[in-house]
């Protein structure tokens, strides 16, 4: 769906040439949230920008459904891509109805169609069409007004989305909620997301693949769990952190080790788990108990298998080993 | 509109003072006969205050038009190399006595309406300049970045982006540009550019107190009318989002 490649963008400076970007490329598949993940200045945003040609790049190319992006006037590129920053920079101007309908207004959709829009996307971030419709940007809080960037980025259906460290300005409970939100919302619409981040718990989180960056270059592209299991270097074994395996627990489910079983034993006591949870429950729960292996119940507290802790610790021993 | 500008929250009691005031210095006058002796000199009142109000709207309308063009045209990125030394000059002109300018104009081009025009019209302009430059540079750069990455072109994030979020400091500079307009449009009349203040500085001459009175309450009158309704205007263009006055 997006496709970077040997994606290039230099800088002359009075020093001589600084390379922000150096012969990055990537593929990211269709309705795939890829995270652009690195430490401050190291090319990441700049990648991001020149996908949407807000920075032109000194060489290399991206591919756009298949379409190279230089063969389209950028300010029409732009307006078939989503792109939400850090500042949401929504229009103080005007009300969130009218910033929700900025690019279907550029595109020449009457105001009714715009109206409909905008209520049916306010709807979905779960902010009542009726009372924020026409509020001003002022009038919101941050995590409102961020959901309302989300919205607007959203307003005509763009098949790709460009996120500049989106929940980055958020307080950590926001955050978590408004990602939780944002993760629901694309299981349904499926977006081919390009997303920047500097913090690795929300990489994982959010990604299905994890771009890392160092330095102006692409270091590792991998899964996840992969990324975390396998640093390619000791730059991205030091960037995800000591508490990698920690951190894989959440992208793991009880349904990927448990051992299944069929009824008997309701009697038993002791703590229970469900097959969605992911390991973090599962391993506190061994901590907590002091026991080896728990018993996995459905929503309907039906007994349907057991985890173990050998289970766990053969699944985090394999998992990303080529 | 007119019933809403009369409940307008912060414009109401400076004017009703004034108004008082304004009753006061009335009856005041009538009692001392005063009254009788301006009202002698009704015809020249009405004819010197239209010419006054020519003076007024030709040199403030191109000052508010040419002002708020070339305040845009400072703040483009293709000026930026020019853009401080020529707020610098502006600045400088600005430190210029209005009485100066005047003079400077009848030097060069004579005596007249046109000279009085040309330097209301500098002196009204340089103002309106500053804070248009001024305004639109302080609209925040992650606006013009989401403008811009959403599919805006130029012309689009200027009208629709960064004009409605530095309308509020321009307002104020045109405001503050015209009560230097009305304020110094009387002067016009010492380069023979005619207006209300051939009845004041005759009358100050003469020593006749109705004759000067004849041409300051008119002056006076229109510089709060005029206050008044640019005030109106920057109450109720200036979207409601970026509006100090009405946010509150």
């Amino acid at each position: 769906m997006i496709r970077l490649d040997q994606l290039t963008k230099t800088y002359a400076t009075p020093q001589g040439t600084m390379t922000a970007v150096d012969r990055v490329s990537f593929e990211v598949h269709e309705g795939e949230t890829c995270v652009l993940l690195g430490p401050s200045g190291c090319g990441k945003t700049t990648t991001l920008r020149m996908i949407n040609r807000l920075v032109a790049p000194t060489s290399g190319k991206v591919f756009i459904g298949g379409r190279d992006s230089d063969a389209v006037d950028p300010v029409e590129l732009r307006r078939g891509i989503g792109y939400v920053i850090q500042q949401i920079g929504l229009f103080p101007n005007m009300t969130i109805a009218e910033n929700i309908g900025v690019v279907p207004r550029l595109l020449g959709w009457p105001e009714a169609r715009r109206r409909e829009r905008a209520d049916a996307l306010l709807t979905l971030l779960a902010l009542p069409p009726a009372q924020f419709a026409h509020r001003y940007p002022n009038e919101l809080s941050g995590g409102q007004a961020q959901r309302v960037g989300v919205a607007r980025a959203l307003a005509v259906d763009p098949p790709v989305m460009l996120m500049d460290e989106p929940f980055a300005a958020l307080d950590p409970v926001n955050r978590e909620a408004i990602q939780d939100e944002f993760l629901r919302m694309q299981r349904k619409l499926r977006k081919t997301i390009l997303f920047v981040s500097h913090d690795i718990d929300e990489a994982v989180k959010m990604a299905d693949r994890i771009a890392i960056f160092n330095a102006g270059r692409l270091v590792q592209f991998a899964a996840p769990d992969e990324i975390l299991a396998h640093p390619a270097d000791a730059f991205v074994a030091s960037f995800v952190g000591s508490d990698r395996t920690l951190k894989r627990l959440r992208l793991i489910r009880v349904r990927d080790v448990m051992t299944p079983m069929a009824g008997g034993d309701d009697a038993a006591r002791g703590p229970t788990v469900s097959p969605d949870d992911d390991l973090r429950r599962v391993a506190a729960l061994f901590l907590e108990h002091g026991v080896d292996d728990l018993r996995c119940v459905d929503a309907a507290g039906i007994l349907v298998g057991r985890v173990t802790r050998a289970a766990v610790a053969a699944r985090l021993g394999t998992e990303g080993r080529q | 509109m007119s019933a809403a500008v009369l409940t307008a929250p912060r414009s109401k009691l400076p004017y009703l003072v004034l108004g008082g005031i304004a009753l006061a210095i009335g009856a005041g006058l009538w009692a001392s006969g005063l009254l009788a002796d301006i009202l002698r000199y009704r015809k020249d009142i009405v004819y010197l205050t239209r010419q006054h109000l020519v003076l007024v709207a030709v040199s403030g309308g191109a000052a508010i038009v040419s002002g708020v063009a070339i305040g845009i045209a400072l703040s483009r990125p293709w000026m930026e190399r020019w853009a401080e030394g020529a707020i610098q000059a502006v600045n400088m002109v600005t430190s210029i006595p209005t009485l100066g300018k005047l003079a400077l104009m009848m030097s060069l081009l004579g005596i007249g309406p046109l000279p009085a025009i040309v330097g209301l019209w500098i002196a009204t302009l340089l103002p309106i300049i500053r804070n248009t430059y001024e305004g639109l540079r302080a609209v925040p750069s992650h606006l013009v970045d989401a403008a811009r990455g959403m599919g805006m072109g130029p012309a689009e994030i200027l009208r629709r982006v960064e004009l409605p979020n530095a309308l509020f400091v321009m307002f104020a500079g045109i405001r503050t540009a015209m009560a230097v307009n009305v304020g110094t449009a009387p002067i016009a009349f010492l380069i023979g550019g005619g207006g209300l203040g051939e009845l004041i500085f005759t009358g100050i001459d003469l020593q006749e107190h109705g004759m000067m009175l004849a041409g300051a309450i008119p002056t006076a009158l229109l510089a709060v009318a005029v206050d008044f309704l640019f005030g109106q205007a920057q109450y109720w263009l200036v979207p409601r989002g970026v509006n100090p006055l009405r946010n509150s």
